[in-house]
């Protein structure tokens, strides 16, 4: 159980995905939720959203940026080899209905994350327009399935190495003016959903965001990934991971995920300096 | 006889120094030699009526299992306890004995009752480590399919006393470890994991089918499973959802739930990181809200992760706090400070969002309310501040819709808790049980026993009869 029977690097060493033997979760998973993986004994509870399932052959994809030491020993596995805990659905899934003009924005890795929810989005009827962003082009990841998943894809680079030189703001702002657009989904960085609620908060524009705050459980029990929305406090992994754009506090999330920045620094420091020594 | 009898002491359990054990994260009592079991057990008068047992919600045969002690037939002690009670090293350790059987033992009303829960105690760890491993026998198969949803202690009971019926048993569980409580939030100070891991193993060898990793309501519904050819099904879910206190600035880094920052350091061993990957703060100047064994855990906890200072702060008295006795007076001996008759009403922070300390209120005690406890006071004027670094808010738990949103023919008290039959645990659903914390909101472990050993003798008979 929890195999991985495919696993490629979208971009070198850095974001990684695998494609996992999960059937049951397969057969129930729906846009907008995610698994929690471990990759051993000893290892954290990572969650991560599923990019992708396939019920028939009963797999899931998880594709993952690696930043610390837990997402450093995924990148690790190998095909064959299996997770030691893979838990999931979680998390309530994106509410997919017909409402016309949708803006699909996503950044970094949260393309992943957007990729199943625009393509619902599409099947369901909606006219989608992509923006997907990234530092640099290498970096784009599902660039095909996004184009496959809206009707019109917009690419930005911070360092202009491909389409629109600078953010995904920049042609959000742009579209909502000439659109009359009905919903706006941002996924990426938090500082890429905070802007971008920020502007569709101007013109009345329903804002839907994934929240990724750090987890224990996954399933309510812990309160670790607890959110301000409108003032009061949810748990993500519950009652999310998506919420109203416009009602986060976006900067107590920020704050909240540097929690434990200074410990993880030296578990990762010390596993790439271990792994270095045995090579 | 009796009068020379009541001569001898109660025992005193040897105990790790308490200097030194609350930097570590061993066991703190060490156990009853035999020599000191056999002793202790000779103080028992053998009542031809005995009260302690109508104290024991599980009504365990105490002087039949103390007269084997007694005996030097530690064997057979442990034997006498398994058919009351499936995990007697672990109610050995934690039940609150001065409210149960030791609390009715009739040499408790001149001096010291017996200490049945060491005996118990020692009972089972003699056969664990001594005995011969052999599992209870299993009656001939009967082709019925249970599934038990929960590892708990009432899961674990229901799925032992079904095996023994014969019947498979499947455990589902959401973590990756089962155990329940008994894993995530009892620490190891206190119950050794290892102990909750070898009785998981005894139902292994009995034939349980364990599936770690399986939240019921998410990855599969219970439907589903009656679908998949189970024929019965029990609840023994918990009541796994942590309750803030709605305060300014609870969500400051540095303010956890009991359920995390349990969760986090036992089951995940966040005491252990980096070796352990789960990091989980180090706090110098602790503050643990609450009075419970969950309090007291907490507390305990933090002091072995390093604190400068832990104080438990509690808008009652000290005769008001629910913990059990021996967690209060470890606790002290720890040096645990009691901020009595105090309540908090906010939290500070610096500019990153970490916390540096909280806000307080002095109270008093008034008139008694619903619980018949004195209701605490806000004294005005009274606002005082603790500097902290660190806040584990352990005020209780509720019910997690989780499974019982996706069981919509399952009835529900108001706060949520599944509501069974008290005598057989059946619930509204034909075929489904339920039993433990996720029905009587959190309470003891061996109640939650006990609602398992009822429920499953109430599934037998529908298995073997019909509903
Ligand atoms: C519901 C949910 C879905 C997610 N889906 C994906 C996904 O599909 N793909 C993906 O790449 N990531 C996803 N994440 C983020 C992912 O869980 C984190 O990147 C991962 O936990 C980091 O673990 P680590 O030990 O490797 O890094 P750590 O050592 O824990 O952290 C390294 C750095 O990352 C930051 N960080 C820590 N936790 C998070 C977090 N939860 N989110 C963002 N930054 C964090 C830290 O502040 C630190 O600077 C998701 C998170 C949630 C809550
Ligand atoms: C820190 C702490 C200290 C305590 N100290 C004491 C003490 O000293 N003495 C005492 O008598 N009692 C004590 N208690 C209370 C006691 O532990 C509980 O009353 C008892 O464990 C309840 O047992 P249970 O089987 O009902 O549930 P739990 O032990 O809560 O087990 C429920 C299990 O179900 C799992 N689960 C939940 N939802 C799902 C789902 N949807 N699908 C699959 N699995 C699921 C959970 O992960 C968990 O493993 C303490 C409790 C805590 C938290
Ligand atoms: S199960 Fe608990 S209450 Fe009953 S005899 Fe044992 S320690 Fe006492
Ligand atoms: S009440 Fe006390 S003395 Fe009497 S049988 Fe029970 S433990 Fe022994
Ligand atoms: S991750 Fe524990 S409550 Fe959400």
């Amino acid at each position: 159980m929890a195999k991985i029977v495919h696993r490629e690097e979208l971009a070198q060493g850095t974001i990684i995905l695998n494609e996992i033997e999960a059937p049951r979760i397969s057969r129930k998973a729906k846009p907008g939720q995610f698994v929690i993986l471990q990759a051993d004994e000893t290892g954290e509870r990572i969650p991560l959203t599923m990019a992708d399932t396939d019920p028939e052959k009963g797999t899931i994809t998880i594709i993952y940026m690696v930043v610390g030491k837990s997402t450093a020993r995924f990148r690790d596995l190998k095909v064959g080899e299996e997770y030691y805990a893979l838990i999931g659905p979680l998390g309530a899934p994106t509410h997919i209905e017909k409402i016309g003009k949708v803006v699909c924005v996503g950044g970094g890795t949260g393309i992943a994350v957007l990729h199943p929810i625009a393509r619902a989005l599409k099947d369901a009827g909606n006219e989608v327009t992509a923006i997907l962003g990234s530092r640099t082009y290498d970096l784009l990841i599902l660039e095909e399935q996004m184009r496959n998943a809206s009707h019109t894809l917009h690419i930005c680079t911070d360092d202009g190495s491909m389409g629109h030189h600078g953010f995904v703001t920049d042609v959000l702002k742009e579209t909502i003016e000439k659109e009359d657009i009905a919903l706006v989904v941002a996924i990426g960085p938090i500082p890429m959903m905070k802007f971008c609620s920020l502007i569709t908060k101007e013109k009345g524009i329903k804002t839907m965001v994934s929240l990724n705050p750090i987890m224990v459980d996954g399933t309510g029990m812990c309160g670790g990934c607890r959110v301000s929305v409108g003032g009061n406090t949810k748990f993500a992994c519950v009652d999310g991971p998506e919420f109203d754009g416009h009602q986060v506090d976006f900067d107590e999330l920020a704050k909240r995920l540097a929690s434990y920045t200074e410990v993880e620094k030296q578990s990762v420091d010390a596993y790439n300096k271990c792994k270095c020594n045995a090579n | 006889m009796a009068d020379k009898k009541e001569k001898v002491d109660r025992v005193v359990m040897p105990e790790q120094d308490p200097d030194v054990r609350r930097r570590n994260f061993m066991e703190v009592p060490l156990g009853l030699s035999e020599e000191m079991a056999i002793t202790e057990a000779k103080r028992c008068l053998q009542c031809k009526k005995p009260a302690c047992v109508e104290g024991c919600p599980v009504s365990v045969s105490i002087p039949e299992f103390i007269k084997c002690i007694a005996d030097g037939d530690f064997s057979a002690a442990a034997r006498k306890l398994w058919e009351r009670n499936a995990l007697p090293a672990v109610c050995g350790r934690v039940c609150p004995q001065e409210e149960q059987c030791e609390g009715r033992c009739v040499l408790g009303k001149k001096g010291k009752p017996v200490a049945i829960g060491y005996l118990e105690r020692f009972a089972a760890d003699w056969e664990r480590t001594n005995g011969t491993g052999d599992v209870p026998a299993v009656a001939e198969k009967t082709g019925k399919k249970v599934a038990v949803v929960g590892s708990g202690p009432s899961g674990l009971t229901v799925a032992g006393d079904l095996l023994i019926k014969g019947h498979d048993v499947t455990i589902f569980e959401a973590f990756h470890k089962p155990g329940g409580v008994l894993v995530y939030g009892i620490p190891e100070f206190r119950l050794p994991k290892e102990i909750v891991a070898s009785e998981v193993a005894t139902l292994e060898k009995m034939g349980a089918d364990i599936e770690c990793n399986t939240v019921i309501g998410a990855t599969v519904t219970i439907d589903e499973l009656f679908a998949e050819g189970y024929d019965a099904a029990y609840i023994g879910v918990g009541a796994g959802l942590p309750r803030f206190m709605d305060l300014p600035g609870e969500n400051l880094i540095g303010v956890y739930s009991a359920n995390e920052y349990l969760t986090r350091t036992n089951l995940m061993k966040g005491y252990l990181f980096p070796e352990y990957d789960t990091p989980i703060a180090r706090g110098r100047n602790v503050v643990v809200l609450g009075a419970g064994n969950v309090a007291m855990d907490s507390a305990r906890t933090a002091m072995r992760l390093g604190a400068d200072s832990v104080k438990v702060v509690y808008r009652r008295s000290r005769e008001e706090m629910p913990a059990r006795n021996e967690e209060l007076h470890h606790a002290e001996e720890e040096k645990i400070e009691f901020v009595l008759l105090t309540n908090p009403i906010q939290f500070f922070g610096d500019e990153n969002g970490r916390l540096t300390g909280m806000e307080c209120l002095k109270m008093e005690l008034g008139e008694p309310d619903a619980s018949g406890r004195r209701r605490p006071m806000a004294i005005e004027g009274s606002e005082f501040k603790i500097d902290c670094d660190l806040v584990v808010v352990a005020v209780g738990s509720n019910a997690n819709p989780l499974l019982t949103k996706t069981t919509p023919d399952l009835a529900l008290n108001k706060w949520g808790n599944i509501i069974s039959d008290p005598v057989t645990g059946k619930t509204s659903k034909k075929a489904v049980w339920a039993g433990g914390d996720i029905v009587t909101g959190a309470a003891t472990v061996i109640l939650a026993m006990g609602a398992g050993r009822a429920a499953a003798n109430s599934m037998h008979e529908y298995l073997t009869l019909g509903w």
